[in-house]
């Protein structure tokens, strides 16, 4: 369903790019993929892209909660891009800005 | 004050569907996509479209995943009922798996009964935030029925405070 190009490691960052909408269904595929790329070793950090991404449920706060608890034991840190204000307000309703960078949109 | 349209009753049902779908979560998008169809005629906002979806998201999702325990049987089934009375959307979603013991304990924000799948615990938070009006009722063994409601169209008001 995901095509490889959605998963890169740069520099010890995994980027995720992640899909129009995350759901449960979704969110099973991505987090098996993502913990592959972080079990290997390689990955440090990483970053969530949400340029796609026009629906999200709380399955999605699960798949970031799930990665950060991997990364963060060895001093890792997760962030979020692109995110949209009602994905923003997900995220914060959940208390996530604790957890991650969510990075302020880039100006046009 | 404008109190005028408020002070409408809520009448009778005016349309109402019925989707019986099987609990594999495939059909989660589908019961999003069904329930967004149902109220465009109601000329929803973008934002109250994606509550109403989320909330169905959320409500299936628990369905597929605790009341069938994640078996992902396409015997197993979760029964969707939209219906509306006027401009307020009612949305009954049901199913005849495990039960919830505890409501109470379910609707905490953060709870999970399942924290190896990772899930965040905050379906119910979200179907409370979301909706106007939330009831959810279970039986062990028997199973569980959330119902919930949403006014649609409420866009005059937002529009002039934004």
């Amino acid at each position: 369903m995901h095509s490889v190009e959605d998963f890169q490691v740069i520099n010890h960052y995994l980027m995720i790019r992640l899909p129009e909408e995350i759901d449960h269904h979704e969110s099973v595929d991505i987090s098996s993929r993502a913990d592959r790329y972080i079990l290997s070793g390689s990955v440090e950090n990483v970053v969530f892209d949400f340029e796609r991404t026009t629906f999200m449920d709380s399955s999605g706060i699960g798949i970031i909660l799930g990665r950060y608890r991997k990364v963060s034991c060895f001093g890792g840190k997760v962030y979020a891009v692109n995110a949209d204000s009602r994905i923003r307000r997900i995220l914060l309703m959940s208390g996530l800005e604790n957890v991650v960078e969510i990075m302020e949109p880039q100006k046009k | 004050m404008i109190e005028i349209a408020e002070k409408r009753e809520i009448g009778a049902v005016t349309n109402e569907i019925r989707v019986e779908l099987a609990a594999v979560s495939d059909n989660e998008a589908f019961a999003r996509m069904a329930v967004a169809a149902f109220i465009a005629p109601l000329n929803p906002t973008l934002e109250e479209m994606a509550d109403v979806k989320t909330a169905v998201s959320e409500a299936v999702t628990n369905a597929v995943i605790h009341g069938y325990e994640n078996r992902e049987d396409k015997d197993d089934k979760v029964l969707m009922v939209c219906a509306l009375r006027g401009d307020v959307l009612e949305v009954e979603i049901s199913d005849q798996g495990v039960g919830i013991e505890d409501v109470e304990a379910a609707m905490t924000p953060m709870y999970t009964s399942k924290p190896d799948l990772e899930r965040s615990g905050m379906g119910f938070s979200f179907m409370e935030a979301f909706m106007d009006d939330l009831e959810v009722h279970s039986e062990p063994g028997c199973g569980t029925s959330v119902k919930m409601c949403k006014k649609i169209g409420t866009r005059p008001w937002i529009d002039s405070e934004e």
